[in-house]
């Protein structure tokens, strides 16, 4: 097993910084958007996003919710190991709102393709987007793709990319983990 | 995570205290799920549930069938009253008929005590014993249990006490289980006649009067009179159990602390409990109702993941 740091505190730092100022261009005022963290990683992801908008916008920022997607995954009953679900947490309708999606790594594109399945349990949303900080390219397994995205790496099948973060693992950091398989 | 020890849920006494905090947990999603705009996930899509009543219940069938469609399984109903068991079908013959309909899990209810343990040994698929005659009601005393745990934040070191008719009743035995397994304190309260013999054998304490039990206790789950079941006369009239045994505003008023009322239903008004008790703020009975379709939904997903894709 080899390990190599993809993004450093500093790098994760601007790259947080970038993607709020995108966002904060599409969206302006955030009146009718909410933003989405997916569970379980995607959800510290989407604090950080949201507590640089909090500072950016005051009292504008957007309404905040957590999916969990276990329960709309399409793997049930097809691996050896049971889906733990997380808690969901989205006090409020989608009804025509625009819902950003956020989560860390974008991999096969089949959690987000859930995450669309489980969103419409609380209604219609008018757009969704997908904010990513980790977009592990030629890996896709559906047409989906992010609209907003930190970083693209070219990681092969064997290569698991880590997303650490100092409220859960003790620093900010992107790694790149080979298993050897021999 | 670990996923469930059992294949099949045909009592509380097969499952381990891990199982039960496993089920417990994922019913908490459910119940959040439940209370959605859209109260339905797509998980079970691919399984066929069928649900066997050989005898009468109205909110267990409907709470387990409410359960299985929210999980977006399949289902299929079977009433005992209406089907080939009058024509002198057995049993096995009758699962396996269901069965060849290419069937996942059966759900079933039947008055014979161990129908559920006899049909796991013969029939492949997971078998859920939604009640057997008067022996264990394993769905019924997780909800309670989920209940208690919903209102006092943990089962471990309350003091229960299970009221009524023991003698005939399933969902005692499976309560008294359950929380022991939890770290519960349980106590029986009743008229002997209606006490199984060495029911002390099980670690429960009897206690014949009951306010001296409800104020011991910090929930008090009563049963139901199960006429029915009563082949002799248990004791002298209706009128006398209500005095004995029956719990009314006054006698609440009356204990040194307030306590929580459960019943598992049906609830005969002014026999177990009064009107006035079962509507009242101590009456969690309701909830009883709700926290059951999430702990059916729990059980059903949680066996459901162990029915492997490719296996039949």
């Amino acid at each position: 097993m080899s390990k190599r740091t993809l993004l450093n505190e500093q790098e994760i730092q601007v790259i947080l910084q970038r993607l709020t100022c995108q966002l904060i261009e599409n969206h302006t005022d955030f009146k009718n958007t909410v933003l989405i963290g997916i569970q379980p990683r995607g959800v510290f992801l989407a604090n950080r996003i949201q507590s640089i908008l909090q500072e950016e916008l005051k009292e504008n920022a957007p309404a905040f919710g957590k999916l969990d997607i276990t329960f709309y995954r399409d793997d049930f009953r097809r691996g050896d190991k049971i889906l733990e679900a997380n808690q969901t947490e989205i006090n409020f309708i989608v009804e025509n709102k625009h819902v950003i999606f956020v989560d860390d790594v974008l991999y096969t594109g089949r959690s987000i393709r859930s995450a669309l399945t489980a969103i419409q349990s609380f209604g219609r949303p008018k757009t969704v987007e997908l904010l990513t900080l980790i977009d592990r390219r030629f890996s896709r397994h559906l047409p989906i793709q992010p609209d907003y995205n930190g970083k693209q790496v070219d990681a092969i099948n064997n290569e698991r990319v880590v997303v650490k973060w100092k409220e859960n693992d003790g620093e900010d950091v992107v790694e790149i983990i080979r298993i050897n398989n021999e | 995570m670990s996923d469930l020890s059992v294949n099949h849920l045909l009592g509380i006494k097969y499952l381990s205290e891990a199982d039960l905090q496993l089920i417990f947990k994922t019913a908490d999603h459910f119940k959040e799920v439940i209370n959605r705009p859209i109260k339905k996930v797509p998980s079970l899509r691919d399984i066929t549930i069928a649900n066997l009543f050989f005898e009468n219940s109205t909110r267990t069938k409907l709470s387990f069938e409410l359960a299985e469609k929210r999980l977006s399984a399949d289902v299929i109903n079977f009433s005992a009253a209406s089907s080939s068991v009058t024509k002198g079908e057995t049993l096995e013959d009758t699962v396996n008929n269901i069965l060849a309909m290419k069937v996942d899990m059966v759900v079933m209810r039947h008055p014979n005590p161990g129908a559920g343990v006899f049909l796991s040994k013969h029939i492949d698929a997971a078998i859920i014993n939604a009640g057997d005659g008067a022996h264990e009601h394993p769905t019924q005393a997780l909800l309670d249990a989920y209940s208690i745990r919903e209102k006092f934040g943990d089962v471990s070191g309350k003091k229960v006490v299970i009221v009524g008719d023991i003698l005939h009743s399933r969902v005692a035995l499976s309560n008294i289980f359950a929380l022991q397994k939890l770290g519960a304190e349980v106590k029986v309260c009743g008229p002997l006649t209606l006490m199984p013999k060495h029911i002390e054998s099980l670690g429960v304490q009897v206690e014949t009067n009951l306010v001296k039990a409800l104020n011991w206790c910090d929930v008090a789950n009563m049963l139901r009179i199960q006429n029915e079941r009563m082949e002799i006369t248990y004791f002298p009239s209706t009128r006398e159990y209500v005095q004995q045994f029956g719990v009314t505003t006054d006698v609440l008023s009356k204990l040194n602390k307030p306590i929580t009322i459960m019943h598992p239903g049906p609830i005969n008004r002014g026999v177990e409990v009064s009107s006035e008790v079962a509507d009242s703020a101590h009456s969690i009975i309701l909830n009883q109702v709700e926290n059951g379709v999430a702990i059916r939904m729990a059980v059903i997903y949680l066996l459901a993941s162990k029915i492997k894709q490719y296996d039949k």
